[in-house]
């Protein structure tokens, strides 16, 4: 065990795994056994906006894992996010019951009122929440598997895949916008009543998923840790870094970069599939191209290829913009995320984590002298 | 009603002779045919009808239609005829306000022989009215209700009719009438299918596919010919129809990728904020518009002239402030440079919505920019037309400055080979401003003319980035000509996919080709070749 956190998670990473764990159960614990009157006591809102928070962290996460040690660029993540959002959402609607407007046992409300008499296909199944659960994770890695299979292989890189894959997510926007595509069109699914049994709205509920979240990113956490810090992981920094090369060493890129954006399409639908039952509704524009391209800006703030940076650009930029967007300064939100784009890029290209990080490692190499070899920074050999 | 035709015909050239004497008599006349209403009789009163509307009297559609709605009133002692006017009465014959209680009097009756009278004489009147969009107006309802009690009026508007398009119009409706008219001769039908067939529309499909079950055999035969030549002929035109259609969308699109065309296509700068140029473009034309409306309101046709080089000074000083101040410091980091200019897009955004407002801004077209004509089965808006005209001037126009001037010389050096082009003393860093300000400039210009077909709000650019890119993509970057077949066959793909896939599945059809086409051709369809692939 120790073997494995110092190989695989370094010093800092088990620090930040075990307070990603620590807060997974302090939150909780603060919300349930403490009375509203505690200073202790967290309030059930902020509960549900952390667990909002640390799904987006996933999610960040997820393109670090590709943008920050593969140099793939989605701009289409929250593509993946949405998916596994509506395939959770699929479920919590199958879970309402007779408990809709209509009442109908098998047809959710959106179907009785657009007149459908049956459930189509893509619908059977989604009532089993193991089922669901496979599709959280099946539909993004496919979608991404038989995106990332056309798009490597004709070696479509840089800001070209960036552009498809920002058009990919717009597509389906404009598709799931549609009544007829069979998941709610504008109004998307929402008004859910039960997971696995629990009510959704409940106290008790909310702290399990933020818990469950917290989990999740922790998995998260150690799969892209696992993933780096394998010879497979120098591969993929070996592509960021110089692909030709990479390509002419012998090393089979495409493979390499099709599994890494599928293991992190699967990590975003994770995410969004967290994110639904939390803020208790998915609609289509969880598919809107700004969604994604704002998530990019979380890891860049972090610093991407730091892994510990994303999460904390997540957290720190949502926190910005819960704070900016809900008071009297909503107006100049846009202007502080726009003003946060172009200073990051200009200014703090390594991020706040990977920033530090550059600062101890000259530090130690100042004071060891020639001796430590300094964390390479992404920046592209060719 | 049709054994009273001839009756009716009789009256009809009578009332006409009558029409042509003098006013005094034909006053005379309107008066008599008005007090055969009040006989209380229904022969009389058809008979009255029938000589009210071929009277040609200022009164007699107001009297006609007052018999409709029960408004026309007579008095059975003094035979006079009214109309009622709320509590008081109007002489029917006058138009004097009498000013007596309408108690006194009796509504004129009608049956329902009467009743299709009274409407045949209403359509007839205002096949005859001296507004040309009435009459045809008359003889589009008159196609479309065939009632034969309207043929003598028919014939009497045919012989009179100058205007060539009313003419064709009523001729066509004679037809109709005549090709549903149980008794009229074959030979008649015969002709009136091929007179139909000239209308050459769906209506035309319509009426001669619902023909009566006695029509004549030769008569239906002669129909299904003039059905399938009109619907192939339908077809056709609906090809033509999207083809313009689409060429209509592809200037747009060639409006918006052309600048991109430029500052991606050819320096390979990711600009994420083009969409905003565009729409920095549109705005600068709303505040042209609102000066010249509230100082100089006779220069308001010329709005687009003057707001064509101050969007394009707008647009492409903010381009060339966004390259000095951002862009510069980013060439070679692509994804960085898509990164910032995002966020460039959300404050211009921002900005714009502090500024103006979020909702949208009401644009004016110039007069020669509205209305339409028509070529064949088709309709041709102004503004389209012009849009088409003002998006291949720009590209022509940029073409040519990029081939024949200093600036368009120095540009494609330092595009081309960067280090050489300084060395041989090129200021590189200028000519990179000013090519992304001339990038950014020609957005503002197609802000301009998007103006006159989309809403002004500060959301115009974000519906065009995605589009531009695509088109910029799929033609080939940093070559124009693919940019501009990109434009047009990314248009014309889309027009022709909408009819049958909905206008949304057939956005998503072309992005999902597009995607494809990529993985085929990452390059694009006039990919470049040799070293500009590396550079």
């Amino acid at each position: 065990m120790h073997a494995f956190a110092d190989r695989t998670l370094g010093r800092v990473g088990t620090v930040f795994l075990a307070s990603i764990l620590v807060v997974a159960v302090a939150v909780p614990v603060s919300n349930l056994l403490f009375p509203p009157g505690s200073p202790l006591h967290m309030p059930s809102y902020l509960v549900a906006l952390l667990g909002k928070y640390i799904c987006y962290a996933l999610l960040a996460l997820s393109i670090d894992l590709i943008w920050g040690y593969c140099g793939i660029l989605s701009l289409g993540h929250g593509a993946f996010f949405a998916l596994g959002g509506y395939a959770m959402g699929m479920y919590l609607m199958r879970q309402i019951g007779t408990r809709g407007v209509y009442a109908n046992p098998e047809l959710p409300d959106f179907m009785v009122f657009l007149n459908w008499s049956e459930l189509p296909v893509f619908w059977y199944g989604f009532q089993h929440f193991a089922y669901a659960a496979f599709m959280i994770v099946a539909v993004p890695g496919l979608l991404a598997f038989l995106f990332g299979w056309f798009a490597f292989r004709s070696r479509v890189t840089g800001v070209y895949l960036s552009i498809i894959t920002q058009a990919m997510t717009f597509a389906l926007m404009l598709g799931f916008f549609r009544n007829n595509f069979g998941f709610g069109g504008n109004n998307g699914l929402t008004d859910f009543k039960e997971i696995l049994g629990f009510n959704v709205q409940a106290a008790g509920t909310r702290a399990a998923l933020f818990a469950a979240s917290c989990l999740a990113l922790a998995v998260g956490f150690v799969i892209c840790r696992a993933i780096i810090t394998s010879k497979f992981g120098k591969v993929l920094i070996a592509i960021r870094d110089a692909e030709s090369r990479t390509r002419f060493l012998g090393y089979r890129v495409e493979s390499y970069k099709l599994f890494v954006f599928t293991v992190s399409a699967c990590m975003a639908g994770v995410a969004g599939a967290l994110y639904v039952p939390q803020v208790g509704i998915i609609n289509p524009s969880e598919f809107a191209p700004a969604n994604s391209i704002e998530a990019v800006i979380w890891v860049a703030v972090g610093g991407r290829g730091t892994l510990i940076g994303p999460i904390i650009g997540a957290l720190v930029v949502n926190y910005a913009k819960t704070t900016f967007t809900s008071g009297m300064l909503a107006p100049y939100w846009l202007f502080l995320l726009g003003g946060l784009f172009v200073a990051v890029t200009l200014l703090l290209p390594r991020g706040i984590v990977g920033t530090i990080q550059h600062f101890w490692s000259q530090r130690r190499q100042a004071r060891d002298g020639e001796g430590a070899v300094p964390e390479p920074s992404p920046a592209p050999a060719e | 009603m049709f054994r009273n035709s001839h009756r009716v015909t009789g009256i009809l050239f009578a009332l006409c002779l009558l029409m042509g004497s003098a006013a005094t008599a034909k006053a005379a006349s309107f008066a008599d045919a008005v007090a055969l209403l009040a006989a209380d009789s229904f022969s009389d009163t058809e008979a009255g009808i029938t000589a009210v509307a071929a009277s040609g009297h200022a009164m007699a559609p107001k009297v006609i239609g007052a018999l409709q709605q029960s408004q026309l009133l007579f008095d059975a002692n003094s035979r006079r005829v009214v109309i009622k006017d709320g509590s008081n009465v109007i002489d029917a014959t006058t138009g004097e306000r009498l000013g007596e209680a309408a108690t006194g009097f009796a509504p004129v009756r009608l049956n329902n022989r009467l009743r299709r009278s009274v409407e045949a004489a209403l359509g007839g009147l205002t096949l005859l009215s001296p507004d040309r969009g009435t009459r045809l107006g008359a003889a589009q309802s008159v196609f479309r209700s065939r009632d034969a009690a309207t043929l003598p009026t028919l014939d009497a508007a045919i012989a009179k009719e100058q205007d060539s398009e009313v003419n064709r119009a009523l001729t066509a409706a004679r037809a109709a009438v005549v090709l549903y008219k149980p008794d009229a001769a074959e030979a008649d039908k015969l002709e009136a299918v091929s007179t139909i067939r000239l209308r050459n529309d769906q209506e035309a499909v319509a009426l001669l596919s619902g023909l009566p079950s006695d029509t004549p055999p030769t008569v239906s035969r002669a129909a299904q010919a003039a059905i399938t030549t009109i619907q192939n002929n339908l077809a056709a035109w609906a090809g033509v129809q999207n083809a313009w259609y689409g060429l209509s969308l592809g200037s747009v699109l060639l409006l918006a990728a052309i600048g991109l065309a430029i500052t991606f296509g050819v320096m390979g700068v990711i600009n994420m904020a083009h969409g905003e140029m565009v729409m920095l473009g549109a705005y600068t034309t709303f505040v042209v518009q609102e000066v010249i409306r509230t100082r100089y309101p006779h220069l308001f046709d010329l709005s687009l002239v003057f707001a064509l080089p101050l969007a394009f000074m707008v647009a492409g000083g903010i381009g060339i402030l966004i390259e000095r101040s951002v862009i510069r410091f980013l060439y070679g980091r692509p994804l960085e440079t898509l990164l910032a200019t995002w966020g460039i897009s959300l404050i211009l955004q921002q900005a714009v919505r502090t500024i103006f407002g979020p909702t949208n801004r009401e644009v004016g077209a110039p007069s020669w920019m509205t209305g339409a004509f028509e070529v064949g089965q088709i309709t041709i808006t102004y503004n389209r037309l012009w849009i088409i005209c003002f998006a291949l001037v720009t590209f022509a126009a940029l073409l040519a400055m990029l081939r024949f001037t200093r600036l368009g010389l120095e540009m494609r050096a330092v595009t081309q080979n960067r280090t050489m082009a300084a060395s041989m003393g090129i200021r590189t860093a200028r000519i990179d401003a000013l090519t992304f300000g001339l990038g950014s400039g020609i957005a503002g210009i197609a802000g301009v003319a998007l103006s006159q077909i989309d809403n002004v709000s500060p959301n115009l650019g974000q519906g065009y980035i995605i589009d531009s890119f695509m088109v910029v993509v799929f033609g080939g970057v940093g070559n124009l000509w693919g940019t501009l077949v990109g434009a047009f066959t990314l248009g014309i793909a889309n027009k022709f996919l909408e009819p049958y896939a909905g206008a949304v599945l057939g956005k998503i059809a072309i992005l999902v080709l597009i995607i494809l086409f990529i993985q085929k051709r990452p390059r694009g369809l006039f990919a470049l070749r040799g070293r500009a692939v590396e550079a």
